[in-house]
């Protein structure tokens, strides 16, 4: 089921433009859309925007998915940062505890067909979303 | 250190993002453009992003932010040239780019621009 898992390292803001293009370059290769190839990088700039800013720097799984005539992508961002203490309100619309504008997490979650959260407060925080072709 | 262009065009200035923009080179054409938009008393800045395959909420809020602050440096903004797939997913992610007028292309744009600055006089 799963092949050509990469892990890219998110720790400096020139990392995030990189991680664009890596999952740009997958979702093509899969035999995205035009404006499925643009949720998914979208989804992974706001996620990996998160890993850097919140998280202190982490990393980024890609992985292919394909089972099949259904080709899709999973990313997987991961940090050991001082995680969320409330995610339903991290998910929430204008929430940020930072400066951003607080579409992060739950823009990425509309742009995705999976999407699950896995933080504590002190434990990390890994955020996995799908996009199926 | 690169930095983004911004052509003069008579009363207006002129951006045109081609480059996956990282943060820095986004807080350098604010700091760039705002002093321009004083130096040059210009009345409007068009900002063109056909290049752009995305924009995040950083970069959103980068071209608010740029609107806003021609704004109150009596200048108006218009974007143009968002591809159509970027306009579909910038809906979905939320993001409302409030303050921020848009056009087609860049000659839609300029029009846009000329017709607002005389509405003003």
């Amino acid at each position: 089921m799963l092949n050509n898992a990469t892990t890219l390292p998110i720790l400096r803001s020139e990392d995030i433009v990189r991680m664009r293009q890596a999952v740009r370059e997958r979702a093509v290769a899969q035999g995205f859309s035009l404006v499925d190839q643009t949720k998914i990088v979208t989804a992974a700039s706001e996620l990996a925007r998160n890993t850097l800013d919140y998280g202190g720097g982490g990393e980024v799984i890609i992985e292919l998915l394909g089972s099949g005539v259904r080709t899709g992508i999973r990313l997987t961002f991961r940090d050991d940062g001082p995680g969320i203490p409330d995610i339903e309100q991290a998910l929430r619309d204008g929430y940020t505890s930072g400066t951003g504008l607080g579409l992060g997490l739950g823009g990425a979650k509309r742009l995705s067909n999976e999407f699950s959260i896995d933080s504590k407060p002190g434990g990390g925080t890994r955020v996995t979303i799908t996009r199926w072709r | 250190m690169d930095r983004i262009p911004i052509l003069k065009m008579g009363k207006f200035l002129l951006v045109t993002i081609q480059v996956d923009m990282h943060d820095q080179l986004a807080l350098h054409l604010q700091d760039d453009l705002t002093t321009r938009i004083a130096s040059e008393r210009s009345h409007g800045v068009l900002i063109d992003i056909s290049s752009l395959d995305m924009v995040d909420s950083f970069i959103g809020r980068m071209i608010a932010n740029i609107a806003g602050m021609a704004r109150v440096l009596d200048a108006e903004t218009v974007v143009v040239g968002m591809r159509p797939s970027v306009a579909i997913t910038l809906v979905e992610l939320g993001l409302p780019l409030p303050g921020v007028h848009t056009a087609l292309n860049v000659e839609k744009g300029m029009a846009l621009l000329e017709q607002r600055v005389q509405e003003r006089l």
